[in-house]
């Protein structure tokens, strides 16, 4: 198991993540945060908190991607619903997607799906705290604090105090998750 | 991500589900509201599914509710109503199920006037069967948006005290929910005249009232049975106006229900007999309510179990 | 002349008060001598090894439907007599609900005469009460009587009307022949397709109430006070009828009755899950209702016979919704096995399970036979009472598989049944 970010370095991550969504809508009422769950919403959350401690009005919402899933119909059980819970119009907004870690980009390609049958968009970006190789899709983003390297039998556990008990993200290794 | 507990292939009665499968469906359908109140109600999730609305009883309610959710979710939804019809052929239910089976339908929707008749598609079909009422057997699917209806209002049904009014005999509401409030907590009672009391029902552990303000005085929710005169042979009440006298609920013997009470009525109300129309309208009534609920409800049972049939059987 | 010895079993004849080791000595078609083990010589005899078994007259039925004519998709005269044979019955009394009813000399002499071309036991006809079992008018009772008829009956149907039930018992008295009920209060079982109990409550079934079958054997013992004439009460199955028919015989009236293996050993509890092979009439009771049965059997005296009430019916008529599934079971080869059940439990012994299967019904409608008695009927029963067998559906010898038992492991087996000096059922050797 490799640390990659200790819990003490989440302000400045989340500092970090909110700074390159200002860059890209400089307009904090066209932002609007979109947790995807689970570990989205934490992360989502926070980023919203340091908006509004900077006095700036952005909108925020979660999205369980379940319902637009590629791959219900080989599932035998059906994954629990999450609430999703989006009470601003989001024609017109950027939407920055939040995710803990993009890997093969299935879940963003159902979030924006999802999105889209909620309304029109100006722009569709996504927000992870880390990114790793083996992209099933041509999903990309750069606003990430963490760009890893690993193997495809590799894991990268992202963990909020809110769902997890603790801040952290490590890499396990094969045998390790 | 978690996965649902729901171990169950068909959903046939409340009486086989246990409390966290109950809790499982609400919480399921209660994400199903958000999709409700959209501009573009409906999601991909069962897109290539098919879904078959088999009623053998008319049930325009029933029927449009299950369809509007299966569409919703993106099901094909095919309407098949075989009233009277499948029988006239000399064909029977089994043969007429084993048919529908060859087209390879995943969920089988069924409203029959026998009881147990979902039971037989059940033993016999790979597909789900949801039963959308049998007979005086049980009507699960009610139920459920019942209590669905009354969580929204009250949050819980733990120490609530229900009373069912009407034909308990003859109703499969009435089944479904003595169950799926006894399992979430409350307690039930029934209120009616004897004659219209099916035997042994305290053994289910509801109180039974003949007299309804004795039934009703402790009421938090009052569940008023419709009147099914068609599924009676003989009636077990005098008059109509005799049952509107002495088991409606109307202007007067409303003032003696708790201020906060909720009202609900499966439907159709035949109005100023069960209740008086002023009050199906009224403040306490949660008719519509209830209607609304349906199509949320219904939407998780579809999702549920749309997977179920690719278990190993 | 042939001759078969039966050795080595143990012979019970309620009928002679033998019950122990001795051999059966069979001539043609009578019972020849029953002699201690090993006292009749088996030179050119025929000898069959009953070794750990035991050996009875031949069962005798009081109740079974054949459905021929008219239905023979379920079952035909030489099936259900194959499959009779199969549970070790020799004699049977087949009811008038065929198509046509037996309501006439000629229905009457087409199933005896059948009976002796293709059956493989003897079969008794019992007559229809009223014309068509419509409950309205008298069948020709004399009519049936000469033609063969041991006994008349609507089962199937009650005959409602009071009047009509009186005009039959007396005519019926004047005959000699006893009227055999199926008691069903018409009004209180409309619609009715089970017990009426918690158990139908839970299932949504309309039911039928223990009263609307005590209300008619109430009345017909009554009438049969009234009229002198001999009321057999058929397939019984509740505890107050059971109380009805016990105060009836204190009173010394011509009251007799039977019940079915099915109503001494299932209750309504098997309905859940709404599978239609529990489904008849009388409706499986309460354990209540069972367990007045089982002591009524104990107490002895009470019950005349066990009786199958046989009903074979096909896919069409139990496949289907639970409230239009045909009523009835088949019961030919399940009733040892069940009546020994009662002997395993202690209600019965061996002797007196067997003397109802035999003797006892013998003599409820005077028929020959049920005892071994020099120069009876040769109708012999064999059967291993420990064996165990599992009731397989393609192994049902009965055109119909209508049973609730399909699958079960069953003790007690059948091994050889003999009537009038034929093997009919089991092997030669």
């Amino acid at each position: 198991m490799r640390q990659l970010l200790k819990a003490e370095e989440f302000p400045d991550s989340v500092k970090k993540l909110a700074d390159m969504i200002q860059e890209e809508e400089p307009n904090a009422d066209d932002i609007a945060l979109v947790g995807i769950h689970t570990r989205g919403v934490p992360l989502a959350d926070r980023l919203y908190q340091h908006f509004t401690q900077n006095k700036k009005n952005v909108h925020i919402g979660t999205l369980d991607i379940n319902l637009y899933r590629d791959d219900l119909s080989e599932a035998g059980d059906k994954p629990i619903l999450k609430e999703t819970k989006i009470d601003f119009g989001i024609t017109g907004k950027t939407i920055f997607l939040v995710d803990d870690v993009l890997y093969t980009g299935r879940t963003v390609r159902a979030a924006m799906d999802a999105i889209f049958d909620l309304g029109r968009p100006k722009r569709v970006l996504l927000v992870v705290m880390a990114k790793r190789p083996g992209r099933e899709l041509p999903i990309d983003t750069s606003m990430t604090v963490l760009d890893v390297p690993t193997a495809p039998t590799d894991n990268i556990k992202v963990k909020f105090v809110e769902t997890d008990g603790k801040d952290d993200v490590t890499v396990l290794e094969k045998g390790e998750y | 991500m978690g996965s649902s507990g729901l171990n169950q292939k068909d959903i046939l009665g409340i009486e086989d589900l246990e409390r966290s499968d109950i809790e499982l469906i609400l919480q399921t359908a209660r994400q199903f509201e958000e999709v409700n109140k959209r501009a573009i109600k409906k999601v991909p999730t069962l897109r290539g599914k098919t879904v078959i609305n088999l009623f053998f009883e008319n049930s325009t309610r029933t029927r449009t509710s299950f369809e509007i959710a299966g569409k919703r979710l993106s099901a094909d939804v095919i309407n098949i109503s075989a009233s009277g019809s499948s029988l006239s052929k000399g064909e029977s239910l089994l043969d007429m199920a084993k048919n529908i089976e060859a087209m390879n339908p995943d969920i089988i929707v069924c409203r029959h006037s026998s009881a147990g008749a979902s039971h037989i598609l059940s033993r016999y079909l790979k597909a789900s069967v949801i039963n959308a009422g049998d007979g005086a057997h049980e009507h699960p699917s009610q139920a459920l948006l019942d209590l669905m209806t009354v969580l929204k209002h009250r949050g819980s049904v733990e120490g609530l005290n229900v009373a069912i009014v009407g034909d308990i005999s003859h109703s499969r509401v009435a089944r479904s929910n003595i169950y799926c409030l006894q399992k979430m907590g409350a307690s039930v009672s029934v209120v009616g005249p004897a004659s219209m009391m099916p035997r042994d029902i305290a053994k289910l552990g509801v109180k039974v009232h003949h007299r309804l303000n004795e039934g009703l005085k402790e009421a938090d929710i009052v569940m008023m049975l419709r009147i099914q005169r068609e599924r009676i042979v003989q009636s077990p009440f005098p008059s109509l106006r005799e049952y509107a006298r002495h088991y409606g609920i109307n202007h007067e013997n409303i003032n003696a229900l708790k201020k906060d009470v909720l009202i609900m009525h499966p439907g159709p109300v035949n109005r100023g007999v069960e209740i008086d129309p002023e009050i199906a309208d009224g403040p306490y009534s949660v008719i519509l309510d209830q209607v609304t609920n349906g199509v949320s409800v219904r939407m998780a049972l579809l999702y549920l179990l749309s997977g179920a049939n690719s278990l190993s059987l | 002349m042939t001759k078969i010895l039966i050795k080595g079993g143990r012979v019970i004849d309620p009928a002679n008060n033998i019950d122990g080791a001795f051999d059966v000595l069979i001539e043609n078609d009578k019972i020849a001598a029953v002699s201690k083990a090993g006292q009749i010589k088996d030179s050119d005899c025929q000898i069959i090894d009953a070794s750990g078994q035991v050996v009875t007259p031949g069962f005798i039925d009081l109740h079974t439907h054949l459905r021929d004519p008219g239905f023979e998709y379920k079952e035909t005269i030489q099936t259900g007599t194959a499959s009779a044979v199969a549970g070790g019955f020799t004699t049977l009394c087949c009811m008038a609900n065929t198509d046509p009813v037996n309501d006439s000399f000629s229905v009457t002499d087409y199933i005896v005469r059948k009976a002796l071309q293709e059956g493989h036991c003897r079969v008794h006809p019992i007559g229809a009460i009223t014309k068509g079992l419509k409950g309205e008018e008298l069948a020709p009772i004399g009519e049936l009587k000469e033609a063969g008829c041991v006994a008349i009956s609507d089962d199937g149907l009650t005959v409602q009307n009071a009047q009509l039930m009186r005009l039959a018992m007396d005519y019926a008295k004047s005959f000699d022949l006893p009227v055999s009920t199926h008691s069903i209060e018409a009004n209180l079982c409309k619609t009715g397709h089970m017990n009426e109990s918690l158990v139908s409550t839970k299932l949504g079934i309309p039911g039928v109430p223990n009263a609307a079958e005590d209300i008619i054997i109430a009345r017909d013992i009554m009438l049969a006070e009234l009229t002198g004439a001999h009321l057999h009460v058929g397939h019984l199955s509740t505890r107050e009828g059971i109380n009805l028919v016990r105060s009836a015989k204190s009173k010394g009236l011509k009251v007799t009755c039977e019940v079915t293996p099915h109503h001494f050993t299932l209750t309504d509890e098997s309905l859940m899950g709404y599978d239609t092979n529990f489904k008849m009439c009388p409706p499986l009771r309460s354990a209540a209702d069972v367990q007045a049965i089982k002591d009524a059997f104990k107490e002895g005296g009470v019950i005349d016979a066990i009786a199958t009430d046989h009903a074979p019916h096909g896919i069409i008529d139990k496949e289907v919704e639970f409230d239009q599934a045909a009523f009835g079971i088949i019961g030919f080869e399940t009733a040892l096995p069940l009546s020994l059940r009662l002997v395993e439990e202690g209600y019965l012994d061996l002797s007196t399970m067997v003397r109802l299967l035999t003797e006892s019904p013998a003599k409820t409608f005077s028929l020959a036979g049920g005892h071994l008695g020099a120069g009876a009927p040769a109708d012999v029963t064999v059967f291993d009472p420990k064996e165990e067998w599992v009731l397989e559906r393609d192994q049902v010898v009965s055109k119909s598989k209508n049973s609730p038992f399909l699958g079960k492991t069953l003790v007690g087996k059948v091994k050889k049944t003999i009537v009038n000096g034929v093997i009919r059922y089991g092997d030669a050797s």
